[in-house]
């Protein structure tokens, strides 16, 4: 980053010596380590900044797509744990979710950016990805003898994926979700290789959304359109679940099947379904402790 | 060596202070709030078991609310049989051998169901009528873990009746036109 306090940067006339080479390679490497580690990028700007940031974005937003565009950077809510459960023994497949999810969250139409991945498995086999299928198409569903797995961000309390960004564009919120801030996402996909769930998607071409199609309400770590080359994935719906309100995957799912709440409230769903069936994570061994929770209420 | 031993402490103390930052107390970010604050969560509560639970209107065929409008003129059959004037399109088939129609319509009050008690129930309690032989079903869907509810998360919830997704006469969930799937990635080469 330039320097903007106007102070003159000395002209370098002697040869580097090898000591000062090393000091700067040090140095530099130690910058490149704090900033992995450091705070986070939204909140390091003073609250003037991020006002006039956001404001410039919503104007960007509104050139681009010919209407009014919010941009929110609500924070997260005090005592507050997001946790989702999918009810396995109810999904029926039939894909209302994710195009709910593309709609609610502006993501690519033609690139096909799905945010949610349904697979269809044989029952007796039980939860196998190896060989899950998400391109079934059939004319109906439930298909006798199947079942179904959707899978989105796990949003994981222990997350590979934040821990291997080099620039710190992405980490876990207080509300334990995990969120991506695009204006510092370099597009390397690390967290890509590093997530076990194949949650994270990367924008390989320039986003297309139809103008009349954009969710004009949207928040900076969330739903906010997104520039090619960066990656994006489920944020338990970040612009309506810091309001109050549910998923929007959660709203549309005709066998409600998908359930969403505070994992620190005792009176919410998720912890009465906590006590009350079984339920499992996928991918248990590899210790990422998933906030998203997959159980059978029968 | 020099440089190497110099580089080596430097990588220590960026270890260091690495540290230091991971070990900062509480909640990362002290987050800079340009929009309103949130309610706490703690406002959130249960609702009631006996508050009034808003549910849509019963999903009834145009026209044929209230049932009154006919059958404050028609006299009671009580006798299983085939419909052949009306509701030719019902078809039961829960539970058929040991039901019929009247175990939950009112006999003598048409817009109303009853319970085995013989308490009248309207159209939009209608869930207290399949809960007396599904209990936990209804249990379930109180605690908003069967069915479904939209609105708040921490606040205000909209249920879906029962009747919303079983039809009350063949209740079994049917099947439904999945969306499209997802485009195979192009592969090159192939
Ligand atoms: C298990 C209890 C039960 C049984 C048995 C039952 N019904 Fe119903 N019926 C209901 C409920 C509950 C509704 C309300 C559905 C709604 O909310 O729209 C209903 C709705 C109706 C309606 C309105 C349907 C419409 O098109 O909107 C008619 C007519 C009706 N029942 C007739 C009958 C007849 C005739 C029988 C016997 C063949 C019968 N019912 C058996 C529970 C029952
Ligand atoms: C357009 C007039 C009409 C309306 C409206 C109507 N019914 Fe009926 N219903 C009839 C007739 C006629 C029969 C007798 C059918 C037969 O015997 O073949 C009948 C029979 C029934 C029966 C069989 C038992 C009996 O008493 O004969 C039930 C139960 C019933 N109706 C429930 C309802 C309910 C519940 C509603 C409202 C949701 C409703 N009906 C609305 C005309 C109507
Ligand atoms: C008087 C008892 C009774 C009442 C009241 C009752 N049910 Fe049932 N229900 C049964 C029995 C018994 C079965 C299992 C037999 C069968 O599947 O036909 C059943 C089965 C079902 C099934 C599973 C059907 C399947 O094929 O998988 C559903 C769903 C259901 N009921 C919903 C309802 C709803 C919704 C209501 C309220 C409108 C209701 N029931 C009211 C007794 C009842
Ligand atoms: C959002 C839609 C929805 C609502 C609302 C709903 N159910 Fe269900 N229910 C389902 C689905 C989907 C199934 C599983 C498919 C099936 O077996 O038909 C199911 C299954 C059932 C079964 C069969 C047993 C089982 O576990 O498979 C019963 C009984 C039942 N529901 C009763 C009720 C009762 C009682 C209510 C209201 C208190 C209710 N349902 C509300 C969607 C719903």
């Amino acid at each position: 980053m330039a320097t903007n306090d106007g102070s003159p940067v000395p002209a370098r006339t002697r040869p580097v010596t090898r000591r000062q080479f090393a000091t700067c390679a040090a140095a530099a490497a130690a910058g490149f380590v704090l900033t992995a580690c450091g705070p986070k990028r939204l909140y390091e700007m003073p609250r003037a900044r991020l006002t006039q940031a956001i404001r410039d974005m919503e104007a960007r937003y509104a050139a681009q797509y010919g209407t009014t565009v919010s941009v929110s950077d609500a924070p997260p809510i005090a005592g507050v744990e997001f946790a989702y459960a999918l009810d396995i023994s109810r999904c029926i497949g039939c894909r209302r979710c994710v195009y709910a999810c593309v709609d609610e969250n502006n993501q690519s139409r033609d690139s096909q950016v799905h945010w949610i991945r349904v697979f269809s498995m044989e029952k007796g086999k039980g939860v196998d990805f190896t060989e899950a299928d998400p391109y079934y198409a059939p004319a109906e569903v439930p298909e006798e003898g199947h079942f179904y797995v959707p899978v989105a961000c796990q949003q994981c309390k222990n997350a590979p994926c934040t821990k291997v960004c080099p620039t710190g564009a992405t980490w876990t919120e207080p509300d334990g979700i995990v969120v991506i801030d695009y204006d510092w996402c370099i597009g390397c996909r690390y967290c890509m290789a590093a997530c076990p769930y194949g949650a994270r998607h990367f924008n390989w071409s320039e986003p297309t959304i139809p103008k009349a199609a954009l969710n004009t309400n949207t928040h900076y770590l969330g739903n906010r359109p997104r520039p090619k080359g960066v990656v994006e994935k489920c944020t338990f719906c970040i612009q309506r679940t810091r309001n109050g309100r549910y998923p929007a995957c959660v709203e549309v799912c005709p066998v409600g099947a998908r359930k969403f709440g505070n994992l620190l409230d005792p009176a919410s769903e998720i912890r009465y379904i906590i006590e009350h069936k079984r339920v499992m994570v996928l991918k248990e061994d590899l210790n990422t402790l998933p906030k998203f929770f997959y159980f059978y209420a029968t | 060596m020099k440089p190497a031993i110099l580089l080596g402490a430097a990588m220590l103390a960026c270890a260091a202070a690495v540290a230091a930052v991971e070990q900062r107390p509480g909640p990362q970010p002290s987050a800079p709030q340009t929009s309103s604050p949130q309610t706490p969560a703690s406002q959130a509560s249960a609702p009631a078991a006996e508050e009034r639970l808003e549910v849509p209107p019963p999903p009834f065929t145009d026209g044929i609310f209230p049932c009154s409008a006919c059958h404050k003129d028609l006299k009671v059959n009580r006798a299983r049989r085939e419909l052949v004037e009306m509701h030719t399109e019902i078809e039961l088939k829960h539970d058929a051998e040991h039901r019929w129609c009247l175990d939950c319509h009112d006999a003598n009050d048409r817009d109303h169901l009853h319970l085995a008690s013989g308490e009248l129930v309207s159209f939009d309690e209608s869930y207290r009528l399949c809960g007396q032989c599904h209990g936990e079903k209804l249990r379930d869907w109180r605690a908003g873990v069967h069915g479904r509810r939209t609105g708040d998360w921490n606040g205000h919830k909209r249920y879906l009746l029962c009747a919303n997704c079983h039809n009350p006469h063949q209740p079994r969930f049917k099947a439904i036109e999945p969306k499209p799937a997802p485009q195979r990635p192009a592969r090159p080469g192939k």
